[in-house]
Order: structure tokens, then C-alpha cells, then sequence
């Protein structure tokens, strides 16, 4: 086995402990822990694939500051562990089937529509890296507008938040 | 063997690796002594003295106590992350010191030329700043899992102050990578060789000194240093973050805490002190035997100041060590050594001054308050930062990045 082969099963691997970790656990900051889990396993999976620069982002944004928020809140707020009410058992009854109906889905889309292509795709060819320097042209020239639009609607996020915690001036 | 021959990087990684382990362990451990030393200095004190000559010893008996504690967990402590955050904290600490190059040469491990870094990859800084931002879990967890006021309030606000420096952190280095154009340290250091009218380096700082500044400041915060140590401000909050842990759990914080030190130490002088450049123009020949020249002497310092000392253990020690000085210092005029020798020379003497610097800094500073803090961090550096950030790329789009 090679070592990127060993390195994608073991990181495959944690990412789904870790996503059934996210689910199951009882205490939010487990939680938390378990969704940074993936992060960083699915930031490796990306390094496989040759895509340098969205790794170190995927852990640098997601893993690096936005969990970092994540677990800052629920330790300033000391939230202890979950409580179980109506929602969340109609949530077992009716997101189980939907679950488990997804799972079904993307197994069949899976081993069907791209069963041929999986043998050669990826390991054949070698993955593509892509550099720093066109993944910003591309970035700033192509795809601009939804650039721009992303960084107005994080802008008025970060407004909403300032106008709601200002204290009621007298 | 077999296996030695099909992956010859992965066993050079593996060579690499426990060299650059033993080293950043026993700088670890003697940067603890150095620090004890020079605040005791400024303090008019001694410092360590009894344990060796001078102290020398004190490390390892640190060490060996810290082994040999207690290991305590607290009853109603979420025991996985209990355990969890400590390791998080160093191995974290650890991983970033492996994409630090300290040199331009390449060496050969087992007939394979290699360079004088870890990994080496062409988007390090970023992946740099990756790794340490993960490094607050390590210290937000301790407190939290602690489950005790204290390390909880500790917890608490280390992240925030991590969070809020960390933005100014890396904005100020936005500046540098504009005007070298890439996230390559090995680049990054190239764009700073040469001199203005011949003597003056064209270091990062010069262009950049309100972006050193910036990084200079947000650095000692993210390290959680005095004057910015307010996740464990002993007047406050017993020791923060860390006050229910006990034996090498203990110690595995306080190492990851000087591991830091070293690692955005490094960071700064790649980025603005040139790396591993020599300040001298290259024309001059001497140079090439400072390494040589300044272990002899200090060789020299060692074994005279040994034979007068009064302590007999001083007497032994000092005079072997300075012999020992002095044959490096004999084997670095060899012609072969000598090339290999310059870089991690001149980037070691950096991140020296710089790490004296943070422990002067810690002699003389007194801890902020909790919302000079923040207020420091939000409204000064950040909008320094911004600001240094927008006039460096008008500069770099009218004049060009190597103006």
C-alpha cells in the first residue's frame, strides 16, 4: 500500500469518527471537537488531491478561527449538556429515514454512475496542483462579483451583530 | 533496508526530524534557563546558581521533578479533554518549527541532498499560520476542561485575545509578502538579499518597520507573554488557563509556550530580518570566519572564566565546554563547512537577539489591563496594520514590488 493510499483511509476514516462523533455526543464542546476532527482529516484529504492552498485555508478559516468562535461561545455561555425535547424526538423520527435515504442515494450514485471512472481518476493522472497564483486570478477575474457580494453580505453580518449588541443609548 | 531504499524522503524526513527534536528540546530547556537568567539580571538578583555551575544543571532537574510529580486529574475534570489539551498545546508547537528553514545550503543525509528544513513547501507561511491558529484549543480547552472558575476565565480569555491578535498578526505580514511576492520562506529570504549604496541590507524591515512593529507586538500576544499574559495573570486568576494541571502536563504547556516563542521568533527574522543573510555585503571575505572568530572567543571566555571561578564544579565544566567551543570553532574554518555554516549561523544569531529581546521585554513591562487589552489590539494595531497594508500595495502597484 502507498503511503498517500494509507494516509487517505486513515483520514477518510477519522472524518467519519468524527462526523458520527459530531451527531452523537452529549456535551457541545465534544461536539465541536469532533467538527474540527473533520476539518482537519478533510484538509488532508485535500493535500492528497494536491490542493495545497485550500487545505491550509480549510484549516486556517474553518478549523483555525470560525471553530475557534464556535468553542469561545459555548465556553462563555457554559453550555452544559443536551437536553432532550419534542423537537428533537421528531427530529429522530423524521431525520433517521431522511438519513439513512441520502446515504442509500449517494451509495447508488456511487457505485452506478461513476463506478467506471473511480478506477483511473485521481491516482492515473496524477493529482492536479493548483498554485497559489492561478487559484487568485481566477478568483479575482472570473469569479469577482460573487467574491465581492460574499465580503458586502459578511459586512452587513458583522453590522447586524454591532446593532444588536450596542447598548440603548439614553 | 529494502524499505530504506523505495522511500529514501521519507527516512532523510526521519533523520531530520529527531535532529531538529533534540535541538528544539535542549534550546527549550536552556532558553527557560536563559530567561531565569537575564530577568534575574534585571532584577539585580542571581538567578539559578546552585544546580551545576552557574546553574547549568537547572533544566534537567526541572525536568526530572516535573517527571516525577504527582499527575492529578481532577475528580469532576472532562477527563479526555483534560488529557487531550496539553498534548494539543505542544505537538501543535511543535509541527510549526518543521516548514522553518534555517538555511540556504543543502546538505547530503544518506547519499540524498536535501535542504535545511523539514517540509519544505511553497505555501509555508500560510500553512504556518494554519497550524499555530490551531494552537488556542490547546489553552481554551485546558481551561475549559478544568471545570473550575479560574482556568475557565483564563480560557475565556486567552481565546479572545488570541482571536484579536492574531488578525493584526497576519495582516502585518501582508506588507512583506506584497513586496516578495510569495508564501515561499525560501523566496521571501531571497527578496531580501543585497544592499542599498552597498551597506545598508535590504531587509524587510526597513521598507516594513510599522508591519515589524505590528508583528513584533501581536507575536508576544499570541504567545500569551507579559505584558499580554493575561490568560495566566497570577494576581488574578491563581495561574489561568493551567492551574488545575500538575506534573508533566504541566510542564507540556510551559514548553509549548517557549516552543512558540522560538517559532514566531523565527518567523520574524525570515520575514524582516533577512533570515539567514549576512548584514555585510558580500564582497567582504572576513566574514565567512565570524561563526569561527565568536566560538573561539566565546571558548576562550569559557575556559578563563571557569579556572578563576570559586566554585569547583566551574572549575571542572567551564574549561571542557570552552575546549569543546573551540573545536567547533577550529572545525568551522574547515573550507568544506564553511559555505554550510553561514546560514544557520546568521539566522540563529537573529532569533537569539529576538528572543532576548521578549525576555527583556518581560523584565521590564508591566501586564496590561484586561480592556487596554482589547482596546489596544482593536483600535491601534489592527488599524496600524490596515494601514500599512494599504499604503505598501499603493507603493507596490505605482513602483513595483522590488522598487
Amino acid at each position: 500500500m502507498s503511503i498517500p493510499m494509507a494516509l487517505f483511509i486513515v483520514c477518510g476514516a477519522l472524518s467519519i469518527f468524527g462526523a458520527i462523533g459530531l451527531i452523537l455526543a452529549k456535551e457541545p464542546v465534544h461536539s465541536a471537537l469532533s467538527l474540527i476532527l473533520v476539518m482537519v482529516a478533510l484538509a488532508v484529504l485535500y493535500l492528497l488531491l494536491g490542493a495545497a492552498f485550500i487545505a491550509a485555508i480549510q484549516i486556517l478559516v474553518y478549523a483555525g478561527a470560525i471553530m475557534v468562535l464556535f468553542v469561545f461561545v459555548i465556553m462563555l455561555l457554559n453550555a452544559g449538556e443536551e437536553v432532550r425535547t419534542n423537537l428533537s424526538r421528531l427530529a429522530r423520527w423524521v431525520g433517521l429515514p431522511l438519513g439513512i435515504f441520502f446515504l442509500a442515494e449517494m451509495g447508488y450514485l456511487l457505485f452506478h454512475e461513476y463506478a467506471g471512472r473511480t478506477a483511473n481518476a485521481g491516482t492515473a493522472t496524477g493529482p492536479v496542483v493548483a498554485s497559489t497564483t492561478d487559484l487568485s486570478m481566477k478568483l479575482f477575474t472570473e469569479y469577482v462579483l460573487p467574491f465581492e457580494l460574499t465580503s458586502i453580505l459578511i459586512l452587513i453580518a458583522v453590522l447586524g451583530a454591532m446593532v444588536l449588541a450596542r447598548k440603548e443609548s439614553q | 533496508m529494502e524499505f530504506v531504499s523505495q522511500h529514501p524522503i521519507l527516512v532523510v524526513s526521519v533523520i531530520k526530524i529527531a535532529i531538529a527534536l533534540f535541538v528544539v528540546m535542549t534550546a527549550l530547556a536552556y532558553l527557560t534557563w536563559f530567561e531565569r537568567k537575564v530577568v534575574a539580571r534585571i532584577q539585580s538578583r542571581w538567578g539559578p546558581y546552585w544546580v551545576g555551575p552557574h546553574g547549568l544543571l537547572q533544566p534537567l532537574a526541572d525536568g526530572i521533578k516535573f517527571l516525577f510529580k504527582e499527575d492529578v486529574v481532577p475528580s469532576s475534570a472532562d477527563r479526555i479533554t483534560y488529557v487531550l489539551a496539553p498534548f494539543l498545546a505542544l505537538a501543535l508547537a511543535l509541527t510549526t518549527l518543521a516548514l522553518i528553514p534555517i538555511g540556504p545550503a543543502t546538505i547530503s543525509i544518506l547519499g540524498q541532498k536535501t535542504q535545511l528544513v523539514i517540509a519544505h513547501s511553497n505555501i509555508a507561511l500560510i500553512l504556518l499560520f494554519a497550524i499555530s491558529s490551531l494552537g488556542i484549543y490547546g489553552v481554551a480547552l485546558a481551561g475549559w476542561s478544568s471545570n473550575s472558575k479560574y482556568p475557565l476565565m483564563g480560557g475565556l480569555r486567552s481565546s479572545a485575545q488570541m482571536i484579536s491578535y492574531e488578525v493584526s498578526l497576519t495582516l502585518s505580514v501582508v506588507g512583506v509578502l506584497l513586496l516578495a511576492g510569495s508564501f515561499d520562506f525560501y523566496d521571501i529570504v531571497g527578496s531580501q538579499s543585497g544592499h542599498w549604496f552597498h551597506f545598508i541590507p535590504k531587509w524587510q524591515i526597513i521598507p516594513q518597520f510599522f508591519g515589524f512593529l505590528c508583528y513584533l507586538t501581536a507575536a508576544i500576544a499570541e504567545t500569551n507573554r507579559i505584558p499580554f499574559d493575561l490568560p495566566e495573570a497570577e494576581t488574578e486568576l491563581v495561574a489561568g488557563f493551567h492551574t488545575e494541571y500538575s506534573s508533566f502536563k504541566f510542564a507540556m504547556f510551559f514548553m509549548a509556550e517557549y516552543a512558540n516563542m522560538i517559532t514566531v521568533s523565527c518567523l520574524a527574522t525570515l520575514l524582516f530580518l533577512g533570515g539567514w543573510l549576512s548584514p555585510f555585503p558580500d564582497g567582504w571575505r572576513w566574514q565567512l570566519y565570524l561563526p569561527a572568530a565568536g566560538l573561539i572567543l566565546g571558548g576562550l571566555a569559557l575556559i578563563i572564566g571557569g579556572v578563576k571561578s570559586w566554585q569547583w564544579n566551574a572549575k571542572v565544566v567551564f574549561p571542557v565546554l570552552g575546549i569543546i567551543c573551540l573545536g567547533a570553532g577550529a572545525l568551522c574554518t574547515l573550507p568544506g563547512l564553511l559555505p554550510v555554516i553561514q546560514g544557520p549561523f546568521w539566522f540563529m544569531a537573529k532569533v537569539f537577539l529576538l528572543l532576548f529581546f521578549y525576555v527583556w521585554l518581560r523584565g521590564t513591562l508591566p501586564r496590561f489591563r484586561y480592556d487596554q487589552l482589547m482596546s489596544f489590539g482593536w483600535k491601534f494595531l489592527l488599524p496600524l496594520s490596515l494601514a500599512n497594508l494599504v499604503v505598501t500595495s499603493i507603493v507596490v502597484m505605482f513602483v513595483g514590488a522590488r522598487g
